[in-house]
């Protein structure tokens, strides 16, 4: 018994698919560590994301083989709603995300603590930590139904963070940002792996993101690991192009300009910090 | 119609009439919650423009481009097309004028078969026979969607979901294709599809407009950077310009950031590089002109 999000071996195949959308991944996620997970469209990162969570089989349906493990318990044993208290899932769509049964945005954000029978005080105070954290304060009375792409998707993260999860995984959260809430959103994911302990699984196409926030990076190929390892061997591997992983722009600046037959110098390496 | 300024390329799009230009005047929308949009926004598009709109979460973007197509009535200004109050034209015409690809595929998608999704739009402008195949073929090819035609478009992840609302938009051969948020989502072969479909509406002399937060795209594929802040217009030129060094506080006022080679070639004293491909081309030159071991930074 040993804690972490652990998966050893998995596999996954849809209900009615043909192939395996995971096959034979191994993954392990530490309580304060963030995780990154890249790959070409397709590759099983969503996927991962919902088995991780648990969704898949216990909710969709499909086979599952290998084992899922929330600090050393298989994810298979556990409840639906013990489960969501363990792992939060952010979906890649925001809009899927939000319940559509409330009139303002403080009373989304509410809405899960509210669930878990929380009292009220409790149920306050973490809905103004989540907003604050993702910098959407003056959101609060808004009506969520009426929110720009972007800001609906940190109200969908808001509220994934207010239930305080010990392992929150995100499944694009920044695809919809502009470059100040990805940095924002970025850095506030830092801050919580760090101070609350979470473990993150963060799925993002945005290797920038992953170059500054992740620990380790796991790049997947047609439902299995291609890739694994510290943050910056796996973002500098060569093979991160043929794999679909636009590598992060230091990366390409330096790539271009050696391709280009002139010199990386030091100047040129600190201009790009 | 006088179509002034428009390129004689519009065979390209079969029988669809010239490139309009588009004119915003004093343009403000308010949403019935009374949440304010769009204030006083003036901006004049030319034929064939390429053209990005930048801005904050929130900062009015998708509001000004669902003006485009008679989406968003304004509340207050008027919208032209070569010189037309939009108002005035009527929707089944400015459907076959002007191409909307959403933000969210899912507001969008609704067939069975991806196919007959992307006839839709096609058909509804009167295209029939095997000139509808053939804009449905095109469009799927050039989305990477040719081996999916009989997939259900549910069954498609985001990410080509996202390419199928943009094929059912391409499919209808508008003069003007507005695109929100065309990469997200996407991964590095992705874009570069997205890239090149910009690339060639653009090169067929039709009017492309994007909403983006990808800056490296915003930079590499279109000619005019549109920068919104609360609402408003608050910067417009060339990429070279608005990701120069002079209006980095400009667009930090509107949360935004430069690509990095911009920022790289402004610390390096290179002028605007506000492309990798500048960039490089600007170190060479450095180096070019250096004496030996001159190839120092400021």
């Amino acid at each position: 018994m040993s804690a972490g999000l652990v998966l050893a071996g998995v596999s996954y195949r849809y209900a009615g698919a043909l192939g395996a959308a995971l096959a034979a991944v191994d993954l392990r996620l530490e309580p304060g560590r963030v995780v990154g997970v890249a790959g070409a469209n397709e590759s099983g990162k969503s996927t991962l994301c919902l088995v991780v969570a648990g969704l898949a089989p216990s909710v969709i349906g499909g086979r599952l083989d290998g084992s899922v493990r929330i600090d050393g318990v298989e994810t298979a044993a556990t409840r639906p709603h013990e489960l969501a208290q363990r792992c939060g899932l952010l979906f890649q769509n925001a809009s899927t995300q939000l319940s559509n049964t409330t009139a303002t945005v403080l009373e989304e954000v509410a809405f899960g603590p509210c669930n878990l029978g929380l009292p009220a005080a409790e149920v306050v105070e973490r809905v103004w930590w989540a907003l604050r954290a993702v910098g959407i304060e003056p959101l609060a009375p808004r009506d969520p139904a009426r929110l720009s792409g972007g800001q609906g998707q940190l109200v969908a993260l808001a509220s994934v963070l207010a239930l305080r999860p010990s392992y929150l995984v995100l499944d694009e959260p920044t695809s919809e940002l502009d470059p100040a809430g990805t940095r924002l959103v970025a850095e506030a994911l830092a801050r919580i792996a760090g101070e609350t302990g979470a473990g993150i699984l963060l799925v993002e196409h945005k290797t920038e993101v992953l170059a500054h926030i992740a620990d380790d990076v796991v790049v997947l190929e047609r439902g299995t690991v291609a890739l694994s390892g510290p943050a910056a061997e796996v973002l500098a591997d060569p093979r991160l192009v043929e794999l679909g992983v636009e590598p992060p722009a230091q990366v390409r600046l330096e790539r271009a300009v050696r391709a280009a037959g002139l010199e990386w110098s030091a100047a040129l390496a600190e201009a790009i910090e | 119609m006088t179509a002034a300024g428009s390129p004689a390329g519009s065979a390209a799009w079969g029988s669809t009439a010239a490139v309009p230009s588009i004119e915003l005047e004093v343009v403000s929308f308010a949403y019935p919650d009374g949440t304010r949009a769009l204030s006083d926004v003036g901006l004049r598009i030319e034929a064939g423009e390429s053209v990005a709109i930048v801005g904050q979460n929130g900062s009015g973007k998708s509001t000004l481009v669902r003006h485009l197509n008679g989406l968003l009535r304004p509340t207050a200004g008027r919208v032209l097309l070569d010189g037309r109050d939009v108002r005035r034209i009527h929707v089944a015409r400015l459907a076959g004028l002007v191409g909307l690809a959403f933000q969210n595929p899912d507001r969008q998608l609704f067939a069975s078969r991806v196919s007959a999704e992307v006839a839709f739009g096609p058909r509804n402008l009167g295209i029939r026979g095997p000139e509808l195949d053939e804009r449905v073929q095109a469009a799927l090819a050039d989305t990477g969607l040719g081996a999916e035609a009989a997939t259900n478009p549910y069954d498609l992840g985001y990410s080509r979901r996202k390419l199928l609302a943009l094929a059912s938009v391409l499919a209808m051969r508008t003069p003007i294709l507005v695109l929100d948020e065309p990469t997200t989502g996407q991964d590095a072969r992705g874009v570069a599809r997205v890239r090149d479909v910009v690339a060639r509406a653009a090169g067929e002399g039709r009017t492309v407009i994007a909403i983006s937060h990808d800056m490296r795209f915003v930079a590499e594929s279109f000619r005019r950077v549109v920068v919104m802040r609360e609402g408003r217009v608050v910067l417009a030129g060339a990429p070279d310009v608005v990701f120069g060094e002079a209006a980095w506080p400009e667009l930090g006022a509107a949360y935004l950031e430069p690509p990095l080679a911009a920022v790289a070639g402004a610390r390096l004293g290179l002028g605007a590089t506000p492309t990798e491909s500048a960039f490089v081309t600007a170190v060479g030159r450095r180096r070019g002109g250096a004496t030996a071991g001159g190839a120092g930074a400021e």
